[in-house]
């Protein structure tokens, strides 16, 4: 068995005293694991960093087996995200989503959303909203997408201000006035404005709106917690729009 | 029927030796044979001595209840030794990083020491780590300046971040170690990523 692929680093674990196991989101393969011989050597290692895009040729006598990666470089981000707290609580973060889904099972919307993502975590402002649009993707993904395009009581598609806890659907602001206690808040740059740079609020409400339905469909059925890197990128991402917003006044 | 039972060429003891060298990091079964071999040849010499201090470490080793050091005394020798600077902290991941710092001596500083990085995929986290009894202690001791003495891989940056936001109220001064150059190393070898940082970390000449 061999093939070749393009992936994006996630996870790495030793093997031994000089190899390690790699972890990689390919783009047509999924999460994909293999074993590099020598990769912790001192030429290896700088490579095999989380959030590393890199050219991959996978070796196996049997399909079913862990194999062999022989990796080449492509696109080096890790020394970047180490600089940012964003960078590295990002990077796992995404690894830690991605570890949900079933292993060499093709997601190939998730590997290009990542790419996205991983190009943007340094900038707090910008991996916020993207991570959050990045976790409704994987919700989706898992069979438990939010149904975000138009009000699930009136079917109108503007002026959606909520969203519902038990359906995971959009609700306008007029239909939802008299349960708006109970509803979840949708923030702007879900609803149809992509553009609109969201403040701390909207951004708080975008990250509370992804933590509810990840509780609900994927830690708590699973009986997992909610890793701790998510609550290290979104104190990052929230502390980066303070000191901006200090910044401007 | 053939049976394939190997024939055993030496007592069992030795063979739990060799099997026991084995395990030992940089030796696998044929060097701990011949680490085993050297040490019969050499027996008043060198096994019968190394017997007796095997046993004597592993009498007296512990772990510093203040740093996490490993030693034969608790506090370790470096957190009762008054002529080192007990304002810098310098926080290692492992007991051979502080090792390694301090063979190069570039300090005179007291450690800490994390017992390994925060890392999900083989289920390590804050509560694994010497974290909580690191803030204890820069509150403790008055600590000023705090060096995050961690490995440059992604791993080791997000321990330090989460060091450094834990640390957020004390007041404490957060440095880290550069990453850069080796010495000895030549540009066209490097990988892209460090030779960033090192430009990014670039200083007068």
């Amino acid at each position: 068995m061999e093939w070749h692929d393009h992936g994006i680093i996630i996870g790495t674990r030793r093997h031994g005293e000089t190899s390690l196991i790699l972890e990689v989101m390919t783009e047509r393969r999924g999460r994909h694991l293999g074993l590099v011989r020598g990769g912790r050597s001192r030429k290896l290692q700088p490579l095999l960093q989380p959030g590393n895009a890199v050219d991959l040729t996978w070796r196996a006598r049997l399909e079913e087996h862990l194999g062999t990666y022989q990796v080449e470089p492509v696109a080096l981000s890790a020394a970047r995200l180490m600089d940012h707290s964003s960078g590295v609580y990002g990077i796992q973060l995404l690894g830690s989503h991605l570890r949900l889904l079933p292993e060499r099972d093709r997601h190939s919307e998730l590997y290009r959303a990542m790419e996205v993502v991983i190009e943007h975590l340094c900038e707090p402002q910008i991996a916020g909203p993207l991570m959050v649009r990045f976790e409704l993707r994987l919700l989706e993904e898992l069979g438990f997408g939010l149904d975000l395009s138009s009000c699930a009581g009136t079917g109108v598609r503007n002026d959606l201000v909520y969203v519902s806890p038990k359906t995971g659907r959009a609700v306008s602001r007029l239909a939802g006035e008299p349960w708006k206690d109970k509803l979840l808040a949708l923030p702007p740059f879900l609803a149809g404005q992509p553009s609109v740079t969201p403040d701390r609020e909207t951004m708080e409400a975008g990250f509370r709106l992804t933590t509810y339905f990840l509780h609900r469909h994927v830690y708590d059925p699973r009986g997992a917690k909610e890793p701790d890197e998510r609550t290290g990128f979104v104190s990052a991402v929230l502390r980066a729009m303070d000191a901006g917003e200090e910044t401007v006044a | 029927m053939t049976s394939m039972s190997t024939k055993r060429i030496t007592g069992p003891e030795i063979e739990k030796l060799i099997q026991l060298l084995a395990k030992v990091p940089g030796l696998g079964p044929r060097s701990a044979r011949r680490a085993a071999l050297h040490m019969i040849k050499k027996k008043n010499q060198l096994m019968a001595p190394l017997a007796a201090a095997l046993s004597e470490a592993a009498e007296k080793v512990t772990v510093c209840s203040v740093c996490g050091n490993a030693d034969t005394v608790d506090p370790c020798s470096i957190c009762t030794d008054p002529r080192r600077d007990g304002a810098t902290l310098i926080v290692v991941e492992d007991v051979a990083d502080l090792w390694a710092l301090e063979r190069a001596g570039a300090m005179n500083a007291k450690y800490h020491v994390l017992g390994g990085t925060l890392s999900p995929l083989d289920g390590v986290g804050p509560d694994d780590l010497n974290i909580r009894s690191l803030v204890d202690r820069v509150g403790a001791e008055g600590t000023s300046e705090l060096i995050l003495a961690v490995n440059a891989t992604v791993e080791g940056q997000t321990t330090a971040h989460y060091i450094t936001d834990q640390l957020g109220d004390t007041g404490v001064r957060v440095t880290r170690l550069a990453h850069g150059v080796p010495v000895g190393g030549e540009l066209d070898y490097l990988d892209e990523g460090t030779l960033s940082a090192a430009l990014r970390s670039r200083t007068s000449f």
